[in-house]
């Protein structure tokens, strides 16, 4: 398992999703993935992402200007 | 065991696309779905931009059609290769600068590749929601051999909202696909597609009014066109894009135009743009964020600051104090009377 970050900032929905998809892509089942953003759209759209391709947000959170969404990739 | 055929629908996250999925699956074909970003998209972005969006339920409709679904989606980014359909529609363009039919012949094309690319998973053909005469420039029955023969999906296209109306496909040759299960859907009259939905339980979904992209919508048409033309050139960039959706633009000058933000939302995300171009912002008082974008001349910078002030709490005032910034520059400032409304022309609106 290994954990990898990406930087999402200041795009605005899909293109977090877009980024984030093609990453996980990249990835092994299990490693970690955390993505900063700035669009709260990601807040709904990274999840909805993430349940349909089997993919788990363990966790997020929120600042004031940056939201940084952690994924854990599925199979 | 006979082997499984999958099927790669096209997800625009409207009903019909919906729909076509839902008739194959209950088929028993194993579909799944992908979905094209062209920049254009009418997906989330306004939203995550101004304030009084802000309450409203925020959603990527494409994702949520998936999940109602329950099928995979794979979004693409083509924004670099869509210029090319953008500015060079073999057959032209639609109301406002959609070049609908292009667009699909495009957007098929790369579903073709993308069959190829995941033959071997058991993906051999492609479906639409698409319904002959739906819509006046892409859907309609001369169209939909053009879309199938220029994008190269030839037989392995299948629109089950109307293929009862089409000559049959590869799929229901073969028997892969009842072709008497599919529908006979044509023309404007959404009532077919609704009952179905109703039948299929699927409520809440999406009905966008005049298509999938901003491209269809006459104002951002045209301040497309005004950018093409105030840069002499039909080159864009993301950013481009993005800011055709945000603020009031206007331009006094042709080398010129101004951005301006039209509530706190858009202030906040031009900021984000302040180190790529000058900006304009009420001291004095509170006013909106406005970027320049084009070439000014810096004896413009009072016309200008004039006129950001005319959209401030400012603009009763006698003098607002104004400051104008050029990136990696010392910010001037103005103190200046605001335009009144009449000063600011009815022209300089895109
Ligand atoms: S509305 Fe936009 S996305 Fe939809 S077919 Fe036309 S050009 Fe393409």
């Amino acid at each position: 398992m290994s954990e990898h970050n990406l930087d999402a900032r200041r795009m605005l929905c899909p293109m977090p999703v877009i980024k984030t998809q093609n990453k996980v892509n990249e990835l092994a089942v299990g490693d970690i993935l955390h993505v900063v953003c700035t669009d709260p759209g990601v807040l709904s759209d990274i999840p909805a992402w993430a349940r349909i391709n089997g993919h788990e947000v363990i966790s997020h959170q929120e600042n004031e200007d940056e939201i940084t969404i952690t994924v854990r990739v599925g199979s | 065991m006979a082997k499984q055929h999958k099927a790669v629908a096209l997800i625009s996250g409207g009903l019909d696309s919906l729909l076509a999925v839902r008739v194959l699956q209950e088929q028993g074909i194993e579909v799944e779905g992908i979905n094209f970003y062209t920049g254009f998209c009418v997906e989330g972005h306004t939203h995550a931009i101004r304030n009084h969006d802000k309450e409203k339920k925020k959603r990527n409709n494409a994702l949520w059609a998936a999940e109602q679904l329950g099928i995979k989606l794979h979004i693409v980014d083509v924004i670099e290769e869509y210029k090319d359909v953008l500015l060079n529609p073999k057959h032209g363009y639609g109301a406002n600068m959609n070049p609908c039919l292009d667009c699909k012949v495009f957007m098929v094309s790369k579903a073709v590749e993308w069959v190829k690319e995941n033959h071997k998973d058991g993906f051999d053909f492609i479906i639409t929601g698409e319904v002959i005469g739906q819509r006046p420039m892409s859907q309609r029955k001369q169209t939909m051999p053009i879309i199938a023969k220029e994008s190269g999906a030839d037989d392995i296209l299948l629109r089950p909202l109307c293929a009862k109306n089409l000559p049959a496909t590869k799929p229901e040759l073969e028997g892969w696909v009842d072709r008497e299960k599919l529908y006979d859907f044509s023309g404007r009259n959404r009532k077919p597609q609704m009952a179905l939905a109703k039948e299929f339980g699927f409520t809440d979904y999406a009905s966008p009014a005049g298509g999938c992209c901003f491209l269809t919508d006459k104002n951002y048409s045209a301040k497309l066109v005004d950018l093409w033309k105030g840069r002499g050139s039909r080159e864009y960039e993301m950013d481009d894009i993005m800011l055709l959706k945000v603020g009031r633009h206007l331009r006094p000058k042709p080398e010129f135009k101004l951005i301006i933000a039209r509530d706190a939302g858009e202030s906040k995300f031009l900021q984000g743009y302040r180190k790529q171009f000058i900006t304009i912002q009420s001291l004095s008082h509170n006013g909106p964020l406005t970027l320049v974008d084009g070439d000014i001349n810096s004896t413009d910078f009072e016309l200008v600051a004039g006129i950001v002030a005319r959209y401030g709490q400012g603009r009763d005032a006698q003098q607002v104090e104004v400051e104008v910034s050029v990136p990696n520059e010392q910010a001037q400032t103005f103190q200046i009377k605001p335009l009144t409304t009449e000063e600011v022309l009815e022209e300089w609106h895109v």
